[in-house]
């Protein structure tokens, strides 16, 4: 048994990720990667820029997207339409919470 | 080692063919995968049926099992004394072992580094923990510590399963659902591949006071009939402490009064809200002389609450 004291980072848009580095750290290939940023499943930071960046989240989405291709056996645009649909169903979750909060506690 | 029956686990026959496997697997996999399933065990069950699958779905890694016999569920039991010469296992320490790691090193498996196998690079496995924490750790920042059992290749390059502790720090500004990532704090890598990841996924415990809506935060201020018409100055409990807050006359229930500032603190040195919610409460009995103060009021005021509700009928 060890014990570390290993700082932790933010997955969130101060911290970015190089398609290469999406790749690694997910397991998906770069072409593969590349058929989620064409179906809109993934956004790079800047699309237009020669070299693409992610912001955090985007690192979530993969390791979604790679662990439902290997689960379920899907194609690309398969998983692209899951993740989408689970990114949906996870803001929707979100409102749902933050309207939640606000209403007084006896009307929960 | 104890026994675990793949079979039983999906829910087939031991004579299943392929095909019938492969949708047992595929019917439990989206009824408990982590990521479509709202079950909380979902994730352990998905496990167990993947390595399940994992094993029957390749013709040499389910000839092996089956060769294993058949025994009860959690069950002692060591492999026959042929068993291990025959699948390139024979120096596996059997009683210590679990199961998945008999079948680790047989064709399409993972972790394929046990002697004579292929010296390919394999990236040590990720991790993924939800780790609640109370919402006063969330505005202070925290350490906590997370007991993990991580699979690591031993010096002969089998799979183990280690028990391992963490210290996690995790700093001051965490929202509900937020993740951190510790980098190379997963599975040791082997053959040169980089160590795994350790994902936290954060979530905060309910409060008995407040509500949490990303940094911002709601809670409940119960006023008199009395203080919300006149006005009052209150103390208000916030994460950082007591605070005023002016409760200006003529406050609707409902009304939400903002302390700036008095939120979670955010990651750019700044900090979400707090917002009180003002709630008028009667009392639930009231003595003879409040009574008649109520109908003094009720006579002399031409408040009507109902004017536009009455209209529409």
């Amino acid at each position: 048994m060890k014990s570390e004291h290993p700082e932790a980072i933010w997955l969130n848009e101060d911290h970015e990720f190089s398609l290469a580095e999406l790749a690694e750290l997910s397991g998906m290939p770069e072409s593969d990667l590349r058929e989620l940023v064409d179906y809109g499943a993934i956004t790079p930071v800047c699309p237009e820029a020669p070299t693409w960046t992610f912001g955090g989240q985007c690192l979530l989405t993969v390791r979604t997207a790679y662990r439902l291709r290997v689960s379920f056996d899907l194609e690309p645009h398969g998983v692209a339409l899951t993740v989408s649909l689970l990114d949906r169903i996870r803001e929707l979750e979100a409102q749902l919470r933050d309207l939640s909060a606000q209403l007084p506690r006896h009307s929960r | 080692m104890k026994y675990k029956d793949y079979y039983n686990i999906l829910g087939v026959d031991r004579s299943a063919s392929a095909e019938v496997i492969k949708k047992a697997y595929r019917k439990l996999a989206h009824k408990y995968h982590p990521d479509v399933s709202k079950d909380p065990a979902g994730e352990e069950k998905f496990k167990e049926v993947a390595e399940a699958y994992e094993t029957l779905k390749n013709p040499e890694k389910r000839s092996a099992y089956d060769q294993l016999g058949s025994h009860r569920p959690g069950e002692d039991f060591r492999p026959p004394p042929d068993w291990g010469q025959q699948y390139g296992n024979s120096q596996h320490g059997f009683d210590e072992a679990d199961l998945a790691d008999l079948f680790a090193g047989l064709s399409g498996g993972r972790h394929r580094a046990g002697p004579g196998g292929a010296k390919i690079r394999m990236p040590g496995q990720d991790y993924d923990v939800t780790a609640q924490i109370s919402l006063e750790d969330a505005y202070r920042g925290t350490q906590i510590e997370l007991n993990l059992v991580v699979t690591e290749p031993d010096a002969k390059g089998f799979m183990r399963r280690e028990p391992r502790t963490f210290k996690v720090n995790i700093p001051k500004g965490a929202s509900d659902g937020q993740r951190l990532r510790l980098a190379g704090k997963g599975g040791k890598g082997m053959n040169g591949g980089r160590d795994g990841d350790l994902y936290l996924n954060i979530m905060l415990k309910p409060h008995s006071q407040f509500r949490v809506s990303g940094h911002d935060l709601y809670l409940d201020l119960p006023l008199a009939p009395w203080e919300a018409v006149l006005g009052a100055t209150l103390e208000v409990q916030t994460l950082g402490g007591p605070v005023r807050l002016k409760v200006p006359a003529n406050t609707q229930a409902g009304q939400q009064l903002r302390l700036a500032g008095r939120g979670l603190p955010t990651r750019q040195d700044k900090a979400g809200n707090l917002f009180a919610i003002a709630q008028i409460v009667v009392p639930v009995t009231s003595t003879e002389r409040e009574r008649e103060l109520f109908e003094q009021l009720a006579a002399a005021s031409k408040f009507d609450p109902r004017g536009p509700f009455q209209r529409e009928v």
